[in-house]
């Protein structure tokens, strides 16, 4: 496929590589922030392979696991009434609410979907007109154009039994509150390419000046990966501390302006608690007044519910990256991608998940000293 | 920027309870189907032949070994590019028999129906039938009909039991992988899955990817002529893809199996879908396809006589056994990075990440 | 917040006031939402494309220069891991290599 398997030449990643280990004189902390990017560096083995120049910290970048225990509380309280079709993106199925995940409300009698796009869910709900359809609007800014699209295309064609429930995150605040943190050990960032298609890097400048360290946009490939952790590596060697572009072909400063400017009108920032961290200010979005009609939240009622999360599970730590997941006592044992404890093991995105499906083997041999 | 410090330590949701209903991971081949069938079924049903686990049963009957396997589908769209139900529950119960090195004799079908199918639909389906029937010579000599009320069955299920009959002296089984021994795969992979999915709603996308559905035994038969004994196991990968399949055989075998990722056959439109879903091709489902451990000195032999035939075209060595990391399936990438391909809790789902 | 696949645009249409088309990704096709690149997208123009939405253009040519820059990288790394490897076949006493 054009534009996107060239970037996973293996000639070009080893010279990438070579260039990674001769360029760092000591070894650097960088955090990928997406969740997308984290699968490609598991799946590659590529942390393996930069093991001596580069640890690379997992951050909170896969939606799925940051979102707030209450959100999918109120998902699975609304996906079990009968007048209602839940739809929802694959990826939210499995996630563990107090009770129980949207397949199990599915099993047990509710009518949960899985839609590719939200423009899917507002043509169900065309489609049904005897029947409420929610939108489950879920994921950060690559996604906020899409989920504002489907809201403001529902208005324009009078669907009136199509809500969605809200719970968008935002990248920045979220990167502040890793380097505001004591025990941050992150130097460096490679910034989530797509996040920055839409919005474009302006944003990033302000953070990478107040705390004086680079962020480089990246891409998803392997290449890409790569190249953006040279870049980074560079900087750091020269004392630079500057937004740089390394996904050139998707991304521009100012990112899809029409884009923005939908999701300005459509939503607004609010308070966002993301799960396993807390509440960050001002780092979620949410629907604002003049959308307020399209709300689940408002239109059914949702209570809030807010539970004791309690247990063993060290989500936090490990997407603040204090953790990786195999120093977690419950990783593989009590906390299993069927049995999850946390949101990280369920989601295919998130750290624990691919650090058990794909690296678990690998950290296997570290432990009893083989090699893989 | 003020922010609130991440004091809240360790926050995590009540332990997920263990599911008190049947979910329709159940039915992915993958761990959950695993447990089920260990937890469920086996304590209830256990004798020697069950608890082989083997894709066909075998019976001693009088000094000769039949071969029993039962599938039951329940595809949905019933029609899909490259086949429908009745052709696929054909190919699907001949082939469980071909990966025991069964010669297949007879089949039986038993029809769910449910109230409301169009005539012209179950028409085209049972055609379908009879035509994949006929092309390898296995008649369907018994059956049954059901009809259930509207809501009851998603349009039709279908039954099929076949019986084959083995020659005496064994055959290809699950736990006969041997380190050094070859995995050779007879054709691309993930075709019918993405075939499914393409036809799904919401999902929907246009594609030239048509179900591979076949019967393999033409294929099969002889490449178990000429191997004999050096032909270890032979295993169809059906739901969960050739991934689930692998992991089964390593694990039954006791050995490891490691994987090359640059020579897995894959159609361009099955990669292309699978990107735009995030989806793994390794574990998508095929109908029409096999993966095979031969003893590793006979292996480009297996290789050619399987290209020989129209349906191996495209077969290729995708991998070998080893001694190390019994139990589980390693993936050298092109990068020289490995990964584990690990069993799936239950369908993969498409992802937006 | 992740997967996005760049595709050929086939077509550009309206579907009652929003800007829609057909997108190519490497043989399998999808109806995608254009309404955020409509001022400037046109047929065999390649887009990035999230949850059937295309969020932005794919810049041809800055990936085509950026890739010739890697290529070049990459086989200067060769020359200089071939040179090393030269280097290290010289006998130490200065004989020629074994």
């Amino acid at each position: 496929m054009k534009y996107l398997t060239e970037y996973r030449d293996p000639v070009v990643a080893r010279a990438l590589l070579a260039r990674i280990k001769s360029t760092a004189t000591r070894r650097w902390v960088l955090m990928e922030v997406c969740g997308g990017q984290t699968h490609t560096i598991v799946k590659q083995g590529l942390d393996e392979l930069l093991e001596d120049a580069v640890e690379m910290i997992h951050g909170p970048g896969c939606p799925v696991c940051v979102t707030p225990l209450e959100q999918i509380d109120k998902a699975l309280q609304v996906a079990a009434r009968p007048d209602v079709i839940f739809t929802s993106f694959g990826d939210m199925l499995r996630v563990p609410g107090s009770d129980c995940d949207l397949l199990q409300v599915r099993a047990r009698g509710g009518q949960v979907r899985i839609v590719y796009s939200p423009l899917d869910a507002v043509e169900l709900a065309r489609k049904n007109p005897d029947k409420q359809v929610v939108f489950f609007a879920v994921g950060f800014e690559t996604t906020a154009p899409a989920n504002a699209m489907a809201v403001w295309r529902a208005r324009q064609l009078g669907v009136r039994n199509f809500s969605v429930l809200v719970s968008h995150v935002t990248v920045p605040p979220a990167m502040c509150a890793m380097l505001d943190a004591p025990d941050n050990r992150v130097q460096g960032f490679l910034a989530a390419g797509h996040v920055c298609t839409v919005m474009g890097w302006r944003e990033y400048e302000p953070i990478a000046a107040r705390y004086r360290v680079p962020i480089v946009v990246t891409g998803f490939e392997p290449l890409d990966i790569l190249e953006g952790i040279c870049l980074a590596v560079a900087q750091l060697e020269a004392g630079r501390h500057e937004v740089e572009n390394q996904y050139v072909r998707a991304v521009r400063r100012d990112g899809t302006v029409p884009a923005r400017h939908l999701v300005e009108e459509v939503f607004q920032l609010v308070d966002r608690k993301w799960r396993g961290i807390g509440e960050i200010p001002r780092s979620g979005l949410g629907l604002r007044a003049e959308y307020a009609d399209f709300d689940a939240e408002i239109r059914f009622g949702l209570t809030e519910v807010t539970q004791e999360e309690s247990g063993e599970c060290r989500a936090g730590d490990v997407l603040r990256g204090q953790l990786k997941p195999f120093q977690c006592p419950a990783f593989g044992t009590r906390c299993t991608p069927e049995r999850p404890l946390g949101a990280p093991m369920v989601s295919s995105e998130g750290a624990c998940a691919a650090y058990y499906n794909y690296g678990r083997f690998r950290q296997a041999h570290a432990v009893s000293g083989t090699t893989p | 920027m003020t922010t609130t410090p991440i004091t809240q330590g360790l926050v995590c949701p009540v332990p997920h309870r263990e599911s008190e209903r049947v979910l329709l991971g159940h039915g992915s081949g993958g761990k959950l189907s695993a447990a089920l069938l260990r937890d469920r079924f086996l304590p209830h049903l256990a004798n020697p032949a069950l608890a082989a686990l083997g894709d066909a049963a075998l019976v001693v009957v009088r000094g000769n070994e039949l071969a029993v396997s039962t599938d039951t589908f329940v595809v949905s769209p019933i029609e899909f590019p490259g086949g429908n139900i009745g052709s696929l529950a054909v190919h699907g119960t001949l082939n469980d028999l071909a990966m025991m090195g069964a010669e297949p004799i007879c089949l039986s079908a038993g029809f769910i129906l449910e109230e409301g199918l169009p005539f012209d639909v179950l028409e085209r389906v049972v055609a379908a039938m009879g035509a994949a029937a006929r092309a390898v010579g296995v008649p369907v000599v018994t059956g049954d009909t059901k009809v259930v009320e509207r809501g009851k069955a998603d349009r039709m299920f279908i039954n099929t039991t076949g019986l084959g009959l083995r020659r005496a002296g064994g055959g290809p089984a699950p736990d006969k992988a041997r380190p050094g021994d070859r995995v050779l795969v007879s054709g691309p992979i993930g075709r019918h899955g993405m075939a499914i999915m393409a036809e799904r709603e919401g999902i929907g996308f246009e594609s030239k990817i048509e179900s591979d559905s076949a019967a393999l035994w033409p294929l099969v038969q002889p490449l178990l002529e000429r191997l004999g004994p050096d032909l270890h196991v032979l295993r169809d990968p059906t739901r969960g893809g050739v991934a689930s399949a692998l992991n089964e055989i390593a694990a039954a075998s006791r050995v490891g199996v490691t994987l090359e990722d640059g020579v897995i056959p894959v159609p361009a439109a099955v990669a292309a879908a699978c990107e735009m879903l995030g989806l793994d091709p390794l574990y998508v489902a095929n109908e029409g396809i096999f993966t095979a451990f031969v003893a590793a000195e006979r292996a480009e032999e297996a290789l050619g006589l399987v290209r020989s035939h129209p349906l191996g075209a495209e077969a290729a060595i995708i991998g070998q056994v080893t001694n190390d990391h019994p139990g589980f399936v390693i993936l050298r990438t092109g990068l020289g990075g490995t990964r584990v391909v690990d069993l799936l809790p239950g369908d993969q789902l498409p992802r937006i990440c | 917040m992740c997967l996005g696949i760049p595709g050929r645009v086939v077509d550009v249409r309206d579907d009652l006031g929003l800007a829609m088309g057909t997108v190519d990704f490497g043989g399998i096709r999808r109806e995608v939402c254009l309404a955020y690149v409509a001022g400037e997208v046109k047929p065999d123009d390649y887009v990035v494309v999230h949850v059937g939405f295309a969020i932005s253009m794919v810049d041809e040519a800055e990936a085509r220069r950026t890739f010739e820059v890697l290529r070049e990288m990459s086989q200067l790394e060769e020359l200089d891991w071939m040179r090393e490897v030269a280097d290290r076949s010289l006998d130490p006493l200065g004989g020629p290599a074994a």
